[in-house]
């Protein structure tokens, strides 16, 4: 034990031992990691419990559930029981009804006999349980596919026509000289100034009118363009050097051509950050698409859960494992891309 | 056959004259260099000859055609860029090829021309690599395939050597004049460098603050420089150059500033009495000799063996560098007797800085 907390221990600097700055250091960064993750864990579990088990005060880490036995001459499995005291202590029994303090039960042993025992007698037998029954509701009793569907669409293709149309602005402020330039890169990031919540309603009215209310496309075309995007993609861009765009042209490549095999390919970096951003903030997208889809069939997965959240009762199981399931897809995208997060904001020089 | 003719060409940022209409004749199949020090307006003088640069005034023809409103991509020429310009994300061949592709080549040609530009250039070993994996060298031998393989009128190249090490910017200047004579296209070089204008081209055009100071062959600009700034900026070391006015009763004799008086030759030259002049010599035809009228004082010497360089200055401070074949005995700190042989002095007025050789 002591060889292995010396090698847990051990460093390069100094006589070899942690010193005093280091255990500070990991545990700020214990401390780091419990605050960012203990919350998501404790969903994660939460998300097994039963409905019982959740109103269960105090809570649980682990997910619990009672065991029950099949016992004869009974239709239903039983739930069981130890007793702690009282005649019948050692014993396991299975309860057949509770009546006030007193409850009928029966040996599993003997089925024919019926025991009367007190409740404060007997403790509940439990087993760790994981109540997959949460996530399989979803696909029985939910349109749980048709909420995923909805998210995927709208995620994907926002985010495709969103790169497509800040790397095209990105590319003329960037690459071309024109009258007003700069006055047209100052009004994209003024835009920046203004906050969504400002312009809610003017673009409600906008949406309508184009009849793109409660309609995916209600929520994908009104976030494709972003000023964050272009300004982010022409800093990018204009590390590119010019020559090659020049050499482009005396290889008689039209701009379109320069753009789609020359600009893009070199703005990878950029493009991935963007991507990866626009993924992050369509997937968690709320407000806007609560303001514009209000059928249930066209409801995005951040929508389904609000539903799940009643006037009267929530299902709480269910929000907890469909949380999970609204984490999972976005987790994925952001563990396989954070290296180009980091290259790439590295290397835009942005945020 | 192409040939390019610069008619007034002329370019303006704003109230900035960046070129101050240029008058050149470049003729089919010639190499000619653009030289002069950084800012002359040389590789913008190139670019709007490419077209990636607009012309504010005056034309530019290409074999009998003002080319201004022709897109670069439409002129038929090709560009050798500085820094060499290739396409990071793609392969050698990619690179190679991405111009015959924008032009509707089929493929198997497409092939061929590759496979044909890479073997001349000893590059076929390359054309899977990407340029990131490439040496300097390599990468140049890539950018002047990129413009080879499109089989152009006209080739320009803006300081492309200007990124090499020095060993491999002489074979590299060897391979570039190899592959003028072999294509026999009419090839624009750029340079800053006079050496390299000196050793690859047929014309060498010497440009100043966007103006054209000669245009000529190389050696006509080293044995004839039209001006004080040619005589300086073609040949190395620089020529020296000794301020004196021309003695009032005998125009064969200068008096320079520190008293002394040099002969100067009596035919050839057209200079009047009492015109303030300036004497140029080149450092290889200015000699110690015993019976020298200038001199100097020697500050450093540099021995290389073959060759060695004395650096000194006259009485009134004027540098002087003088270049001698073999080894020297002189010593720094020494004061020695320097002259030279009439016919290898060059005089001009030193207002104008324009030669008075006899035309």
């Amino acid at each position: 034990m002591g060889n292995v907390w010396g090698f847990l221990t051990r460093t390069r600097r100094g006589n070899g031992r942690m010193d005093w700055t280091d255990w500070v250091t990991y545990s700020y960064l214990f401390l780091g990691i419990f605050v960012m993750f203990a919350p998501v864990i404790w969903l994660a579990m939460s998300s097994f419990k039963t409905e019982a088990e959740l109103s269960r005060f105090p809570p649980r880490f682990l997910p619990y559930a009672q065991e029950t036995m099949a016992v004869d001459g009974y239709d239903e499995p039983l739930a069981l029981f130890d007793i702690q005291s009282g005649e019948h202590a050692g014993k396991t029994l299975a309860q057949i009804r509770r009546v006030g303090l007193v409850a009928q039960m029966v040996d599993p042993a003997n089925p024919s006999e019926k025991l009367r025992v007190d409740v404060a007698d007997r403790e509940p037998l439990e087993k760790l349980s994981f109540a997959w029954e949460n996530y399989t509701e979803l696909f029985e009793r939910f349109n749980f596919l048709r909420f995923f569907w909805n998210s995927t669409f709208i995620t994907v293709m926002a985010t495709l026509i969103m790169v497509l149309v800040n790397a095209m602005a990105a590319f003329a402020l960037s690459k071309y000289k024109f009258r007003g330039q700069t006055g047209v890169l100052m009004l994209v990031v003024g835009t920046l100034m203004v906050p969504q919540t400002v312009i809610l309603v003017p673009l409600f009215l906008v949406t309508k009118e184009l009849g793109m209310l409660n309609s995916l496309w209600g929520v994908i075309v009104p976030g494709a363009a972003t000023p964050t995007g272009v300004f982010l993609l022409r800093q990018y861009m204009i590390t590119i050097p010019d020559e090659i765009i020049d050499a482009a042209r005396m290889d008689k490549a039209s701009e379109w051509k320069i753009f789609w095999r020359i600009i893009i390919p070199l703005s990878a970096p950029a493009i991935a950050v963007l991507s990866i951003l626009a993924i992050m903030w369509r997937w968690n997208d709320f407000l806007w698409p609560l303001i514009v889809l209000n059928q249930s069939e066209k409801f995005t997965l951040q929508l389904a859960l609000n539903s799940f959240h009643g006037e009267m009762q929530t299902q709480w199981n269910n929000l907890l494992a469909m949380t999970v399931l609204t984490l999972l897809p976005i987790a994925t995208v952001f563990m396989f891309l954070q290296k180009y997060i980091a290259t790439g904001i590295a290397s835009t020089g942005g945020k | 056959m192409a040939s390019i003719g610069l008619k007034k060409v002329k370019k303006s940022y704003g109230a900035a004259h960046v070129i101050k209409g240029i008058d050149l004749d470049i003729s089919h199949g010639e190499f000619c260099v653009f030289v002069g020090p950084s800012g002359c307006g040389k590789s913008t003088l190139l670019r709007m000859i490419s077209g990636l640069e607009d012309i504010t005034d005056g034309e530019v023809v290409i074999d009998s055609e003002v080319v201004n409103d022709i897109p670069a991509a439409d002129r038929g020429l090709a560009m050798v860029f500085q820094s060499y310009a290739l396409y990071p994300h793609m392969t050698v061949r990619q690179n190679l090829s991405f111009g015959l592709e924008n032009i509707g080549t089929p493929k198997a040609e497409i092939e061929t021309k590759v496979a044909e530009v890479s073997a001349m250039l000893q590059i076929d070993q390359l054309l899977d690599r990407k340029p990131k994996d490439l040496s300097g060298g390599q990468r140049q031998r890539v950018a002047i395939g990129r413009a080879v393989v499109r089989e152009p009128r006209v080739f320009l190249f803006d300081e492309p050597l200007s990124n090499l090490d020095a060993e491999l910017r002489v074979d590299m200047r060897g391979e570039i004049a190899a592959l003028h004579k072999r294509l026999g296209n009419t090839m624009i070089y750029v340079t800053h460098d006079q050496v390299e204008a000196m050793t690859m081209a047929d014309k060498i055009a010497v440009l100043r603050l966007g103006a054209l100071e000669q245009f000529g062959a190389p050696l006509e600009l080293f044995n004839n420089p039209i001006n004080l700034f040619v005589a300086g900026f073609i040949g190395s070391p620089k020529m020296n150059f000794i301020e004196g006015t021309i003695d009032d009763n005998n125009v064969n004799s200068l008096t320079l500033a520190t008293g002394e008086a040099i002969a100067i030759p009596s035919d050839g030259f057209n200079q009047v009495s009492g015109q303030k002049v300036t004497l140029g010599i080149r450092p290889k035809d200015l000699q110690p000799k015993p019976d020298g009228s200038l001199q100097m004082e020697v500050r450093t010497v540099e021995q290389l063996g073959t060759e060695s360089y004395l650096y000194g200055r006259l009485a009134d401070g004027t540098g002087i560098t003088i270049h001698s074949a073999g080894q020297t005995t002189v010593e720094p700190g020494e004061m020695i007797s320097v002259g030279a042989a009439e016919k290898t002095m060059h005089l001009f007025d030193t207002e104008s800085g324009l030669t008075l050789r006899a035309q």
